[in-house]
């Protein structure tokens, strides 16, 4: 599990499966997930193996989770906002119908 | 070993003719280009497909009718030899038709080619709205959507699996193939042909050239001429989705995995196969009219990759008259014909000789004298 090294002056509050988590404004998200206990952002979607943020540039696509309801978000690529809620994205997506 | 046959390149149809040649037990050996040539086997879409095909050229479609049939058994025999599942599947494919008017044109386009054929019962019918809606119960189709055509004996497969199956197929039957073997030169000799890759030289009594986009520059040193030229597809593929689209379509389909694959254009472009942030939108205008709900979709992979067409984008199939045993194998669309290559053409090739009924596919079709 990584922990940050400074303390952010100033705090908000991101949402990750449910559980309030203390976030520094603007920061990446998959930086943030990166500091849960459940350090995975999702299964694979052919063979359910576990995936995390990898490269944190954008490439890799292993940090995709539901973003405010959004599903298939690449965390690295997006800051923080304070209320923001991340869930851990289960499966293929589906689409609207 | 000493070769009965060199292969001169191992895209989808050489690997194809060399796999159906191999099971002949005929000593094959396969000399494949650089990675960085231009290779449609590792580009194009994945439709074993029928319906409309040969509109200029009803033989065309008897030709891949042959293919289509015979692929089922292709397949199945090509997965008990090496363990790949090609992921074929053979449950009908649509072609959409957007607008009435768009619908009209496509029944009368097939109506027409199967008046051509003379007497078969049609393997195609047309659906309306409410019909394609009923088969595609998941999708919520576009208000510009009137329907679509619909070919019995469409189906899709992996295409890139089926180039790896049939490489590991003419290994496993005592075949051999070379990479990085740029095949330069092919001089006729008495014993055949002698062919120059690399530093070295290897002969052969017959040479089959197979080389896609490759192929004019060597078919001229046996005294074919072969107009070609390439045509540039591009695709995209979305991220992996719940299933969505259970049958393929001429412009979008749904592998097993989830990907939604998108394409292709049809570009006069000569040898750039850049992808285009052009032709990106324009595949996405018309998908998300068809399928709206495919705006919600990331996209994760877009190519290009360039077709191998002659002048009527009819498949050539020719033996030299100067060199007896130089043979020409082009096609545009190898994934579909790969069952008959392996079958009847790679029996004609064991043989020595092809059969009446491909003289149609000769080249020297584009002989025409030109007008003074
Ligand atoms: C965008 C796109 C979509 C397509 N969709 C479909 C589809 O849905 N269904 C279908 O049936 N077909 C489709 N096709 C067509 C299909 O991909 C081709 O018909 C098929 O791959 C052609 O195979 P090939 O072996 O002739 O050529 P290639 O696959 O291009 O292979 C030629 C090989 O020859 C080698 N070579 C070249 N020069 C030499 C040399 N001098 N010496 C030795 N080797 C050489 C190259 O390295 C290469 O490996 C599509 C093509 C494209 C581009
Ligand atoms: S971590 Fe690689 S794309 Fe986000």
């Amino acid at each position: 599990m990584f922990r940050k090294l400074h303390e952010p002056a100033e705090a908000v509050t991101v949402y990750v499966e449910g559980k309030p988590v203390v976030a520094e404004p603007g920061e990446n998200l998959a930086a943030v997930l990166l500091r849960q206990e459940a350090i995975w952002s999702r299964p694979t979607p052919v063979k359910g193996s576990r995936r995390a943020p990898y490269c944190m540039i954008g490439v890799c696509f292993d940090c995709l989770a539901r973003v405010d309801g959004v599903a298939s978000v690449q965390t690295c690529m997006m800051p923080v906002r304070d209320g923001m809620t991340v869930e851990h994205q289960q499966r293929r997506r589906c689409l609207p119908s | 070993m000493h070769p009965e046959i060199i292969v001169i390149g191992a895209g989808t149809v050489g690997a194809a003719i060399a796999y159906g040649l191999a099971r002949r037990q005929h000593r094959v050996l396969v000399l494949d280009g650089d990675d960085r040539d231009h290779r449609a086997a590792r580009a194009n879409f994945g439709l074993v497909w029928l319906q409309g095909k040969g509109q200029n050229m009803p033989a065309y479609q008897q030709l891949s009718r042959r293919s289509v049939d015979m692929w089922s058994g292709f397949a199945s025999k090509l997965t008990d030899l090496t363990g790949l599942d090609l992921q074929y599947e053979q449950n009908g494919g649509l072609a959409f038709c957007l607008g009435e008017d768009a619908f009209e044109k496509r029944r009368s386009d097939l109506q027409r080619l199967h008046n051509q054929l003379g007497g078969a019962e049609a393997d195609w019918r047309m659906l309306d709205r409410a019909e394609l809606a009923r088969l595609l119960p998941k999708v919520r189709l576009g208000p510009d959507v009137a329907g679509a055509s619909f070919g019995e004996r469409d189906g899709h497969a992996n295409p890139l699996q089926l180039l790896a199956a049939l490489h590991s197929g003419i290994l496993r039957l005592g075949g051999e193939l070379r990479r990085n073997a740029a095949v330069r030169q092919i001089v006729p000799s008495e014993a055949g042909f002698t062919v120059a890759c690399g530093n070295e030289t290897v002969s052969a009594p017959r040479v089959l050239i197979a080389a896609g986009l490759g192929s004019q520059a060597l078919a001229r040193q046996v005294g074919l001429e072969i107009p070609l030229r390439p045509q540039r597809g591009q695709i995209l593929v979305t991220e992996r989705l719940e299933p969505l689209l259970p049958l393929p379509t001429s412009g979008l389909r749904q592998t097993r995995e989830g990907t939604v694959m998108i394409g292709a254009t049809h570009e006069e472009t000569g040898f750039d196969s850049s992808a285009t942030a052009a032709a990106a939108a324009d595949l996405s205008r018309r998908t998300l009219r068809i399928v709206p709900s495919l705006a919600e979709a990331k996209l994760v992979r877009q190519w290009a990759g360039l077709r191998i067409m002659t002048p009527d984008g009819c498949p050539v199939y020719a033996q030299s008259q100067k060199h007896r045993g130089a043979f020409v194998a082009l096609c545009h669309s190898g994934v579909t014909l790969a069952a008959l290559h392996a079958t009847v053409l790679a029996d004609a090739i064991a043989a020595g000789q092809l059969p009446d009924s491909l003289d149609i596919f000769h080249q020297s079709r584009f002989d025409v004298p030109k007008a003074a």
